[in-house]
This record gives structure tokens, sequence and C-alpha cells, in this order.
């Protein structure tokens, strides 16, 4: 057993805490979070160049070759820092999908101007139910005249503000197993007939409303197979929620290390707080919830990144870290008091993720169902 | 990284397996009423049970009562790692495994006895002949165990010693008692303790029973009165022993009952699976899906901190908060374990050993009461935090 990351890991780790300290402070991140795109060109342009939008993919696409673990490691760091944009919906979800399905053209095509950061997508999955299953997609494409015609109406789709390409998911065949009918199509965003609304939400993460109404796509942007988008979908949410704990990993530990820095220095009864046992009690809950979770979450992304089977250990961790990470923000606003209500405090950008992250992909309810389900119960 | 096994760590795991079935008796985890995180139901400290005995020995001549031990002293040289092997099995097979003596006594004399120590002690303690309980706690000294008050002082070669200990888990099943002692009460109080061993027969020992909350003698009450013993019993430097009992709580974190959980949970499962309720089984219900998933998820992030450790002791690492967080995490889940099972079962739950409709024989409202033990013994949880506090993340002590 190695609980150790390689020294490449390490590295990547280090390199990005610094360049997004440096390239990413919390100013940007408000202005970020107000404002409607949600993210810098020219911080997107220098992440690219340093090969962030690339990593998890192969060299002959344009990639960095790495794993999906090495992308774990990254989006820890990330989370730590806070870096809003495009991120997640264009490399975790648009790209992973692409990588898993598309034809060898489309993946030259799209993973190299995805790894060169000249494009951004988005995932239009759920729908007003808010439910990730495949039951749940009522958007339909009918083939009419060589084109697909999509209908439908998206919700809560990430991104899809500023997205280039949307990854739509619809039902292309009517079935008593709805898995077997569902089809992914790239749809440029711009398309006639697509209207997105953006949602104001909670963590400031640009959820959008996209409604299709008679959208035309030409058959060749199908990914993945006709009626075979669900297992790519189901195997890309897989990734997801790793990659989406290890964010909250990342931000878990910011709340802490903030937490435990303030206690040293604010004096109240002509001591610091830190020094009263209320105050270390809580810090000590932090630091099993914020090492707990980690443990979880680097063991269900290397069975992911290893191709093992992961389907209990992937709920374990989103079930564990998304109530773990809402658990360390609360308790550090408590040891913050009043400052930590303020907008300009640092800490509420932690606490709306977290339980922004709690819910998406599946909240702890939803994952025990899994786990009970792998149980065998 | 890297969350395998490795093929010998395999082997390894498959051989402790077959050993145990091989030397225990067959129904000896069924019968077996020890809860896992709990101190009150440790087979060995109600009184010795001719199986266990038998199998504590057969431990030691494999050489694996002191797995990880140099070869010197009667270990098997093995890893930290094949250690926790050793203890998540032997604990999932509720199999009596190391004590007191193994765990704190021995390795606290390999880094810090004599070799006269080392010689006269080690053998023994690795062929599994001697037994110490450990005498701490005194009715004054707590969570503050440095304010114990037993006195020894030097009379020719011979230490005498006077006073109280209490909560001594052990103490009437064992051979010697590893105790702390003030040798200098002039000094402050974390400098004039030392650590010595005293042979159970010395005269003027009295050993009262104290009968907890199960309704078992696993601890105790002792006396020293005019307690002689001789001074090569002090365990390296005079005025130390508080930094060596501090330096033994790191190795005891290997012997967290991960296994035990697991095995409980397992039964648990198991009798859901196949209770009726509502013309279906228990694990239809919608919540009892959820209360189940929910522990099973608690029990692998136990198992998550438990190897971790193991690792990071392999890798010359010092787990001091992570044994800290260990212990926390472990008494914690001890309790929910048992309040999720008697929620699971109902009233059933709440049935005792030896009642015919009692479901697990009984082991769930036994680990119920069990299960405080944990979370007050050893250092309470809320020590464990202050540990982990001022220890691991550096916040300045304030005198609590």
């Amino acid at each position: 057993m190695d609980f150790g990351l390689s020294e490449e890991q390490e590295m990547l780790k280090t390199s990005a805490r610094d360049f997004l300290q440096k390239e990413c402070p919390k100013k940007l991140v408000k202005q970020l979070d107000e404002s409607d795109e949600g993210y810098s060109p020219e911080l997107w342009r220098k992440m690219a160049e340093l090969g962030w939008m690339g990593l998890p993919f192969p060299e002959k696409y344009g990639g960095g070759g790495g794993s999906f673990l090495d992308l774990v490691v990254l989006l820890e760091t990330m989370g730590y820092n806070i870096v809003p944009g495009p991120f997640f919906s264009t490399v975790v979800l648009g790209g992973m999908v692409i990588l898993a399905g598309g034809s060898e053209e489309q993946k030259k095509r799209l993973l190299s101007e995805v790894a060169s950061g000249k494009l951004i997508l988005g995932l239009a999955l759920t729908e007003p139910d808010a439910k990730y299953e495949a039951a749940s997609i009522k958007t339909t494409a009918a083939l009419r005249d060589g084109k697909y015609i999509i209908n439908g109406t998206k919700l809560f789709v990430l991104d899809a503000n500023v997205a280039d390409y949307l990854l739509c998911v619809a039902k292309t065949k009517s079935t008593s197993k709805p898995e077997n009918g569902l089809t992914i199509f790239l749809v440029n965003s711009k398309a006639p007939g697509i209207k997105c609304t953006l949602l104001e939400t909670l963590a400031r993460d640009k959820q959008c409303e996209v409604v299709f109404e008679n959208v035309a796509v030409p058959k060749e942007n199908i990914l993945g197979g006709l009626n075979r988008g669900w297992q790519i979908i189901q195997d890309i949410l897989q990734k997801a929620i790793v990659a989406k704990c290890a964010e909250m990993v990342g931000g878990a530990q910011a709340a802490l290390d903030m937490a435990v820095a303030y206690a040293k220095e604010r004096v109240q009864f002509n001591r610091p707080i830190g020094s009263f046992q209320a105050i270390q009690h809580y810090c000590a809950n932090m630091v099993s919830d914020v090492d707990g979770s980690r443990f979880v979450t680097y063991k269900a992304a290397w069975k992911v990144s290893e191709g093992l089977s992961a389907t209990i250990d992937v709920a374990v961790a989103k079930a564990w870290t998304g109530a773990a990470y809402s658990r360390v923000t609360l308790l550090a606003h408590q040891i913050f008091g009043a400052v930590g209500f303020t907008m300009d405090h640092d800490l509420h950008l932690y606490y709306r993720r977290a339980k922004a992250g709690e819910i998406i992909f599946g909240d702890g309810a939803f994952q025990r169902t899994i786990v009970a389900r792998e149980l065998g119960l | 990284m890297d969350f395998h096994f490795s093929s010998q760590e395999e082997t390894f795991r498959q051989e402790v397996d077959d050993f145990i079935k091989g030397e225990l008796p067959a129904n000896w985890a069924e019968e077996s009423h020890y809860w896992p995180g709990g101190y009150g139901t440790i087979p060995d400290f109600e009184e010795l049970e001719p199986a266990a005995e038998r199998f504590r020995r057969r431990l030691a001549e494999e050489g694996w009562l002191t797995l990880s031990w140099p070869k010197e002293y009667g270990g098997a040289g093995r890893s930290n790692m094949e250690q926790a092997i050793l203890n998540e099995r032997l604990s999932y097979h509720r199999a009596p495994g190391p004590g007191v003596a193994t765990l704190i006594s021995g390795p606290t004399i390999l880094l810090f006895g004599s070799g006269e120590a080392k010689r006269e002690w080690l053998p023994r303690i690795a062929r599994g002949q001697i037994r110490f309980w450990l005498s701490y706690s005194e009715p004054n000294a707590g969570s503050d165990l440095a304010s114990i008050k037993t006195s020894a002082v030097e009379d020719g070669d011979d230490l005498v010693i006077n006073g109280q200990k209490t909560w001594s888990s052990g103490a009437h099943v064992s051979d010697y008692a590893w105790m702390l002692v003030r040798t200098d009460p002039d000094a402050p109080a974390h400098k004039g303790i030392s650590l010595v061993i005293v042979d159970n027969r010395s005269e003027g020992i009295t050993i009262r029973p104290l009968i907890n909350i199960c309704g078992f003698h696993s601890f105790n009450e002792v006396f020293f009165d005019n307690v002689r013993i001789p001074k090569k019993n002090i365990i390296g430097e005079r005025n130390r022993g508080w930094y060596y009992a501090m330096a033994a709580l790191d190795f005891e974190r290997l012997v967290v009952p991960v296994g035990g959980f697991k095995r409980t949970f397992d039964e648990l499962v198991q009798w859901a699976r196949e209770t009726k309720r509502n013309g279906g089984v228990l694990t239809d219900e919608p919540l009892i899906r959820d209360k189940l998933a929910d522990l099973a998820i608690d029990i692998d992030v136990a198992y998550m901190f438990f190897w971790q450790t193991a690792w990071m002791l392999d890798r010359g690492l010092v787990p001091n908060i992570e044994a800290s967080v260990l212990k926390l995490v472990a008494t914690q889940l001890s309790h929910k374990l048992a309040n999720t099972a008697i929620d699971v079962m109902g009233p059933y739950g709440e049935l005792e050993r030896g009642n015919k409709w009692a479901p697990l024989k009984g082991r769930i409202c036994t680990g119920y009461l069990d299960c405080i033990s944990g979370l007050v013994g050893a250092g309470t949880s809320e020590i464990q935090r202050s540990i982990i506090a001022i220890r691991g993340l550096g916040l300045p002590w304030g005198g609590n």
C-alpha cells in the first residue's frame, strides 16, 4: 500500500498552488463570482499554457498524457485556492465524455482544442426533476431530413453561458429500458433554437437553464453511438464525482488552515482563542473530517484511475466528503465569528461551495442508496 | 499511490486466517461477547480462559505475538503493515491478541530500556509467558495524569511504594504492574515521575474488583502499602517516566479493532437480511438501508485511517496526531455501531446475553454499554482532541 503522491504529483501540487496564489487571488475569485461570465479569459489562457486543460488526455490528442489521478491532484489544489470558471465542465465533464465516446477524428479535433484552451464545453444532462437517472431524460432528438432535431429543457447545466459546445443527452428511442435509448449530441451553443438563461445560485457557480427548441444537429455530431450514450454518462459521472470530491478535499483543507491560523492570532480574554478547548476541539474535529475525506477520495480516485471497479468506493467518498466539507466550513464559521459573516471575508466562498458540492451528482442519501445496493442489501 | 496489498501481504493475511481457524474453538467468535472499541469486554480481562491462553501461546510460537519486533528479542521482524493485517484479522475473529506487555511495555523497553532490562523482560514477553497491567490512573489523576501521587521512595537497593491506582484493567489476571510512580515530589509534575515494573506477588498489594456497567469484572482498584521493588525495575532513566509513557501512546494505535467493527456489521447485515417485516425483509426498508450504508461508510473511513497509520510507521514517520484521530474515530464508531444496531433491531437489540430471543447472543446490548469505556478510557475523546489541536496543529496550550 502506498498513500503517498509520486514526485511528479507533488511537484504538480506545489507549482499549481504557487501559480494560483499569484494569479487567482480571492479578490479575483469574488469578482468572477459576481460576474455573469464567471471566468477570466486571461487566467484561462495561462492555465492552458501550463497544460492543465489537456492534463488527462493522451499526447496524440494534444494532451499531457497524465492519469486521472494526476487530474485529481490538480483539482484538489484548485479546490484549495478556488478557481472560478468552466474547468470542471470543459475538462472533467466535456473532455472526458469526448475521450470516452468520441471518434478518432472527434478526439483529435476537439480534445486538442480543449487542451489549448480554445474550447469551452458544457454537459447538458440534468432536467427539471434534477436526477442523475436515465428515466429522467425527457429531452428528445428526432431524425428529420438527415438531421436530429432536439427539443426539451435542461436545468442546472454548469457553464452553458460561456460554452462553445454543449454535450446534450437526449432520448432517441422510446423503450422500457430508458438507458438503452439515450444519445449524446455535440451541439454548437450558438445554434438557432437554443436559449440559455443564467441561474443565480448559492455558490455563484454558473448554472443555467438551457431550452432546446427545434435545434438541428448533424448526424456526425453524435458522440459514442446512437442509443449508447448512457453508459458513457455513467462512467463520466463516476469520474465527475471523484473529481468533485477532490475539489472538496482541497476546499475543506483550506477552511481548516484558515481557521487554525485565525485561532492562533485572534485574542479574546487576553489570550489567543486557539488556547480555548472549545476551539481546539472544533479544530480537531475538522482534522479528522479533512483527513478522512482525503483518504476515501484518493482510494476511489486511484481505483478509477487504474480502471478497477469502484462503484461503492465512489459512493462512499461522495457521501462522506460532501457531508464533511459542510461540517468543516460550519465549524470554521464558528471560529471566525462575525467577521466570517462579511462579504469581504473569504470563508463564505468555501461555505457556499461546500453545500453545492454536497448536492451535485447526488447527495449523501442518494449515495447511501448506492452503497446499500453494492453491499447486496 | 497504490491501495493494493502486496502479494506477500495477501499471502500473510490468508495464513493468519487459516491459523486462527485452526487454533481457536470453532464457535469462539459467535460465543464471544467482546465489543470492538470497548475495554470492558476484552476476553482475558475477566478471567483467564484456557482456550485463550492456548491460542496466545501458539501466536507466540509463530513469533506473531510480537510480529514487528526485531528477531533478536523474539519478534518476527515483519512490517507494520503486516502487524496491522494481523491485528485486523484477530479482531475480526474476536481472537485474543496482544496485550499491555506486547503493545506498551515491550516496545518501551526496546526503545528506552537498558541492555539488562531488555534481556530480562523481552524474551518472556515475546513468548507470551508474562502479562502486564497498565498502572497509571489514580482516584485523583485521570485526564490530568501527571498529577499522580503514588510515591516510590529509595531505601537501599529498593524503592518503597505507597499509594493507590484505579481503573486497573486486568490487574487481577496479570503478573506485573507497568506503573507510573512519583519519585521526586519537589520537581514539576511531569519531571518527577518514573516508570517501574512491580511484581503482582509483592507483599503489600491489595487488589479489589470494580464491576463495570456491563456487569463484568474487568477492572480494579489496587492499593500499595510499603511495597518493595528492586531499583533495577526502573525502566530507562529515573524521573523520565512521563515522557516514556507519552511516547508509548503512539505504540498502541495499530490495535484499533477495525476488523471487529466489520465483523459485527456483517452480522448485523445478515440478521437484517433474514428478519421478516411487512411482507418482506428488513433490508427492503429504505430507512434501514440508509442506516446500514451510513455505518458501512464510517467503517470504510476507519479502515483508511488504520492502514494509513501502518503505512506511515513503515516509512519511519511518527503518526502522533494520527494516533489520536484514529482513537477518536474508532471509539465514536464503536458507539455508532451499537446505537445503530439497536435502532435497526428495535426492542430485540435491547435483549441481554442469555435470552433465547436475543439476536447475535445479546452482543449489541452489551456493546451499547461497553462503547462508553472506549470514549472515556485511555484518554477521553476530549483529551484526544486537545492532543490533535496542540501537538498536531500547534494551537497554544491554555492551561486547560
